[in-house]
């Protein structure tokens, strides 16, 4: 049987209600024509499935669990660090070490414990996913990763489960509900994910801590909105947030006849291989950067300590530089090549990022434009904190 | 027709860190190709080696996805706004 909005919905419970601790509880749901005694009770009844208890799944948790969804499954694998805190407004600080998963359930029984709690500690794969999703109503993507995004689209495809779809990239979101039987699905919109090459790098990474804040409230929003059947559900329009700019935008999404995986003539019917989907369209990755001369932070304090003259080259980005710096000269990745004649070629060069991978293909071009005598800081400035210097703080 | 180019965030760092570019031009693949004429760093990321638009890059006019008008002929109109919206996964990278 399904409701209004078409959700795969529970049997009716048999005598659901509401005892007067909820009564109280959501009163203030009860008291909105919107939501009501019915709203509520299909709010008690509704199973949510959260996939990533990160920085999207900690407000779309706090907020179902709040509403009172009557069944909330939890899947997640990580171990909360400092670095998310910053975001994910489940965890505190006590809770870094600890598995997400377990730190997440005890948050959210804390806040509502009228509810029920699932929690699944693991990777969503092609293997346990269909398992895992077939129970719940209705699956909420929160993932950060491209296998994962076309997994749960695949999954709740075949399954016909519809996904509240959510995903952030520094200050700007994308949200949107696919999985409905005449709406499209992800790979409507996106046929396939960029090539491993052409994903940003860690030089354009980081999230405004609030970005995913906004956005997975704004999937919770139109989770409980499928559930009471209220509204307009954001099916077949792709919601897209520019924090900075503060502005919302719309654009029209179709299903696509030729989809893949809902279409007209189905070539995926089954889950496949996502990490090999998205990570071996190796024809259009730039070469592997290999045979990349390097020295160890500790060779090269050595060197350094010894008075050899070595010129140190950060190929970081300049918001970088402020956060710590080896006293290197400073021309990011991005600009080393019209920057070349910064570097004399018959000194000894280091070169340096983060973790030692840019510095890796700065040391690969510059080897190609006739440097020979140049290193890579092997494992970055993360592991010259390591092995040399821990006052050099890590990010 | 002067036409406004909105570029998503990840794709800024290739165009001057700029959020919109104007453009003159009478279909998409007019004013996309004037954009990555004027930065052509951009042209990787929007088209593969055969020329054609890479699969997790969508442009739209207006609110409208091309791939459902006439793609790179789509007609655009004084004052339209093409938006490039490539796909985003979320997260932050962990290197």
């Amino acid at each position: 049987m399904a409701t209004k909005t078409g959700i795969p919905a529970a049997a009716p419970a048999k005598a659901a209600s509401l005892s007067n601790e909820e009564v109280l509880r959501y009163s203030r749901h009860l008291i909105m024509p919107e939501v009501g005694m019915e709203g509520q009770l299909k709010l008690k009844q509704a199973k949510v499935l959260c996939i990533g208890a990160g920085g999207l799944g900690a407000p779309l948790g706090l907020y179902l669990a709040a509403a009172g969804v009557g069944r909330i499954g939890l899947v997640d694998f990580d171990a909360v660090d400092f670095t998310n805190l910053q975001r994910q407004v489940l965890f505190g600080t006590s809770d870094v070490g600890q598995p997400k998963i377990s730190a997440a359930a005890d948050r959210l029984r804390n806040l509502n414990p009228e509810i029920q709690i699932d929690t699944f500690e693991t990777h969503l794969t092609s293997e346990n996913a269909l398992d895992i999703l077939k129970d719940y109503d209705i699956v909420v993507d929160g993932t950060d990763n491209f296998p994962t995004r076309y997994l749960v689209n695949d999954a709740c495809v075949l399954l016909g489960k519809p996904n509240v779809y959510g995903s952030i990239f520094r200050f700007e979101g994308q949200i949107t509900i696919f999985g409905y039987p005449d709406g499209p699905c992800y790979r409507c919109l996106y046929p396939e994910p960029p090539p491993p090459g052409l994903v940003p790098s860690c030089a354009e990474g980081g999230v405004l801590g609030v970005l995913p804040g906004i956005v997975g409230t704004i999937q919770a929003c139109e989770t409980l909105k499928l559930i009471i059947g209220k509204g307009q559900p954001l099916i077949g329009r792709l919601l897209l947030f520019d924090a900075l700019a503060m502005k919302f935008r719309e654009l029209k999404l179709r299903k696509n006849p030729e989809c893949p995986v809902c279409g007209e003539h189905r070539t995926i019917t089954k889950l496949i291989d996502y990490a090999e989907f998205c990570g071996v369209r190796g024809e259009e990755a730039p070469s592997t950067v290999t045979n990349i001369p390097e020295i160890t932070p500790r060779d090269l304090k050595t060197r350094l300590d010894r008075g050899d003259d070595l010129f140190i080259l950060d190929v970081r980005e300049p918001h970088e530089y402020q956060i710590c710096n080896l006293n290197g000269h400073l021309i990011p990745l991005g600009e080393l090549s019209r920057r070349v004649h910064e570097l004399d070629s018959s000194r000894e060069i280091v070169a340096h990022c983060r973790s030692g991978k840019r510095s890796a293909e700065a040391v690969d071009f510059l080897r190609k434009a006739g440097f020979r005598k140049i290193w890579n800081l092997k494992g970055g400035i993360l592991a010259w904190s390591d092995d040399v210097d821990p006052k050099v703080p890590k990010y | 027709m002067a036409v406004k180019v909105i570029i998503p965030t990840p794709l800024r760092a290739y165009a001057g860190k700029q959020e919109s570019v104007e453009v003159q031009a009478g279909t998409v693949g007019e004013a996309l190709s004037g954009l990555t004429s004027k930065f052509g760093d951009l042209k990787k990321h929007l088209y593969t080696e055969e020329g054609k638009l890479r699969s997790f890059v969508n442009v739209y006019v207006n609110d409208e996805d091309i791939r459902y008008l006439q793609k790179d002929q789509t007609q655009v109109r004084e004052g339209d706004t093409i938006s490039i919206v490539p796909s985003i996964a979320g997260g932050v990278p962990a290197n």
